[in-house]
């Protein structure tokens, strides 16, 4: 059986194979199962939409050009930026994937090295449900930081400028420059410029911290509201010896 | 020198049923699919080179669409994948199935369709890459457009080998075991990593599936044409049979067995659930130990044959792999524990990891073999042995550097964003690993000039010497 044809085609060819599938691909699968795939048009959101909108505020006239004028009446208009933002996200991805952005810039944060400090709250699998993660795009590399709470982080203009010439923003910065995506200037995007844009303001403005400033800081009253918070939770689980949930409180208290 | 052994097989008098070299294999494509994978190795470095000028700010093609050094990754991962390995393993299938069975493969007029069809298929993989058509999942950008003509090529492909490996009666020998796998794995591997985490599924089960994917290119498809080439050569090149064949049988039933449950070790720390991410993590260290076996198992063959090492160069290109073989093993042991992963995951300690196995294990294989079969394929010597000698030295050292190299700067990567440095700050602590890397490789590539240099020259300037390789049956 060990040396025979069949043995080695079926045993080691099909089902060691098939083992391996079942266990690490369609095992998650069938897990994940409840959780609904969402499309382009449900993951358009309120900051999405401020932010789609103010492209068209910000580059008017390659808004104009590449995307089109939405119709005069109000509720016309808000249909169509919801649907012209859906089509960009789309192409947005599209054009994230096709440049390779994914090879230096990872999708998810992880719990560990300091990196919920860095970056803002840890990857959760219902982020991950949506059409736009098809194949879902984790990566595995980072040459540039994470860019799954980039959204709202910094304004569409300073990504313009930054897809534009990256030096001009990040003295040092290794990151390719991507004139493509423009009309001749970094205030032209062009209709992929401007889905770029659309997709990385999408990244992460799904979450109740958005937008997660680098360097943020509470204000005073927040700062107080949390302490008593916390006070309020650890008097609440003094009863327990668990000290680690205590921790863990802290920490979702901080995130909020 | 010993290269020029000619035996098919360790063998006893020859029979007079067998057939002869010529009937059984077609020379002409072993040699067009070499050359057909040097033209991609090319296409890769130059891949390479781009995007390590990028990274060290000095890319004179910045900003220029053609050249994006985001797409040219791409092309770089995908030439050497499908490009090089792909085309040198097919070349040499042609070469070693033939002989090891006895009968020539299905069809010729197959072979060439099969031949095109292939370097159409990589052809176009690297201009939708340039086209900014890629696939979001590594080294399955292959835009989708050409996804299934890939997948009829592989199917063909198992078909057209799998003809004179069916007629074998009894037991077969090891090299095709990991074969008959290989061409059963490959079909499949391609099959769910490009059609199933982009038409069935999203999300953490992509990932799942991605990282399935992505492990089992190496593992399913690399790797068992990798050894099994090597359970050939070798002891044809030693003139002697492999030490052990008990440890023959544990080292590929624990690789099938193991080898693909580990596909999740991709994505530790990811939404994939725990218990998933501790199983790939239990069956790659269960995996490390099982390949040690086989290592042993080579070296158990050599040992007392030493002087070989040094004088016989495809055994050096083959055992010098297997060096790194082990060190690329032992390493990842160690980097698949979610303790390892917290500091080098994201970094380019995985990147020199990459390195170490595509260019140290399977490509100086490749180079060796290809060593060997050339002056057989030509009919002549190798014009210089010194070329061959600069082109082992400087292929072996170039990659001991940059994945050195690479491995620490992905330590120190990984100190600078676990201690929440500034960004920029791991960008300047790498400069001096990627200026060095840069070196590494125009050594590695330069490696290759030399080599084309010398085939060309042997080509078209020695005179004719090696005789007709003769055919005689196995005696496993």
């Amino acid at each position: 059986m060990f040396e025979s044809k069949s043995g080695v085609l079926f045993i080691a060819g099909l089902l060691f194979f098939a083992i391996a599938f079942l266990s690490n691909a369609l095992l998650p699968a069938l897990m994940y199962q409840h959780l609904e795939e969402k499309t382009a048009e449900q993951l358009v959101n309120a900051n999405l939409r401020y932010q789609f909108e103010d492209l068209a505020q910000r580059f008017p006239e390659s808004f104009k050009e590449h995307i089109g004028t939405p119709p005069d009446n109000d509720e016309q208009a808000a249909e169509w930026y919801d649907e012209k933002c859906a089509d960009m996200l789309r192409l947005g991805r599209d054009i994230y994937v096709g440049e390779g952005c994914w090879h230096c810039h990872s999708q998810f944060v992880r719990p560990v090295s300091n990196e919920s400090e860095r970056f803002g709250p840890v990857a959760r699998s219902e982020e991950y449900q949506n059409e736009l993660q098809r194949p879902v795009l984790f990566g595995t590399r980072r040459v540039g930081p994470d860019l799954s709470r980039e959204a709202g982080r910094r304004s569409s203009d300073w990504h313009a400028v930054h897809f534009f010439k990256p030096t001009d923003l990040s003295p040092g910065s290794p990151m390719p420059e991507y004139p493509w995506f423009f009309d001749g200037a970094p205030d032209k995007p062009n209709r992929r410029g401007l889905a770029l844009l659309t997709y990385i303001q999408w990244l992460g403005s799904w979450l109740d911290s958005y937008p997660y400033y680098e360097g943020y800081e509470e204000s005073a009253i927040a700062t107080l509201e949390r302490r008593a918070d916390d006070e309020a939770r650890a008097a609440a689980s003094a009863d327990s010896d668990a000290s680690e949930e205590v921790e863990e409180s802290t920490e979702e208290a901080t995130n909020e | 020198m010993t290269t020029q052994s000619n035996a098919a097989e360790p063998s006893n008098a020859a029979d007079q049923t067998v057939p002869n070299h010529a009937e059984l294999v077609d020379e002409r494509i072993v040699c067009w699919y070499f050359f057909a994978a040097l033209i991609f190795f090319f296409a890769s470095l130059a891949g390479g080179f781009l995007m390590a000028f990028q990274l060290i700010r000095h890319n004179p093609l910045n900003g220029i669409e053609f050249f994006s050094p985001g797409r040219w990754r791409m092309v770089h991962t995908n030439a050497i994948a499908y490009g090089f390995l792909a085309n040198a393993f097919l070349g040499m299938l042609h070469w070693v199935v033939p002989r090891l069975t006895l009968k020539p493969v299905l069809d010729k007029r197959l072979s060439w369709f099969i031949f095109a069809a292939w370097q159409v298929v990589v052809g176009s993989t690297a201009v939708g890459i340039l086209l900014g058509q890629a696939q979001g999942l590594e080294w399955g950008e292959t835009p989708v457009w050409i996804d299934p003509l890939a997948q009829v090529g592989l199917l063909l492909v198992a078909i057209n080998f799998m003809a004179p490996i069916i007629s074998q009666q009894g037991p077969i020998y090891v090299t095709l075991w990991y074969f008959i796998a290989a061409f059963v794995w490959t079909f499949l591997t391609y099959a769910m990593g490009n059609f199933v985490p982009q038409y069935c599924v999203s999300g953490s089960s992509a990932g799942a599936v991605g990282g399935l994917f992505i492990h089992d290119l190496v593992g399913l498809f690399v790797t068992p044409l990798g050894w099994g080439m090597m359970y050939y050569f070798v002891p044809i090149l030693l003139k002697k049979p492999i030490w052990s064949h008990g440890l023959s049988l544990v080292g590929f039933w624990g690789l099938a067995f193991f080898y693909p449950l580990q596909g999740i070790h991709h994505f530790l720390y990811t939404p994939i659930p725990m218990f998933l991410q501790y199983g790939a993590v239990m069956s790659t260290i269960a995996v490390e130990l099982v390949v040690m076996t086989v290592v042993i198992n080579f070296f158990g063959t050599i040992w007392g044959d030493g002087k070989a090492f040094w004088e016989n160069l495809p055994i050096r290109y083959f055992y010098t792999g297997m060096v790194f073989y082990f060190i690329t093993c032992a390493q990842c042991a160690l980097q698949v524990t979610l303790t390892f992963q917290q500091l080098i995951h994201f970094s380019d300690w995985v990147v020199g990891h990459a390195h170490l196995v595509m260019f140290g294990v399977f490509s100086m294989w490749l180079l060796g073999v290809m060593t060997y079969l050339f002056p057989r394929l030509l009919k002549r010597e190798w014009y210089s042995r010194t070329l061959c000698e600069w082109h082992f030295w400087m292929s072996a050292g170039g990659l001991a550097v940059m994945a050195l190299d690479l491995t620490l700067a992905g330590l120190f990567q990984g100190w600078s964003w676990m201690g929440l440095q500034p960004w920029e700050h791991s960008i300047e602590v790498s400069q001096p690993f990627w200026i060095t890397r840069i070196f590494a490789g125009m050594a590695m590539a330069l490696a290759q000039v030399i080599f084309l240099c010398n085939l060309y020259l042997t080509w078209t300037k020695s005179p004719v010497t090696v005789e007709e390789p003769t055919v005689s049956p196995a005696t496993a």
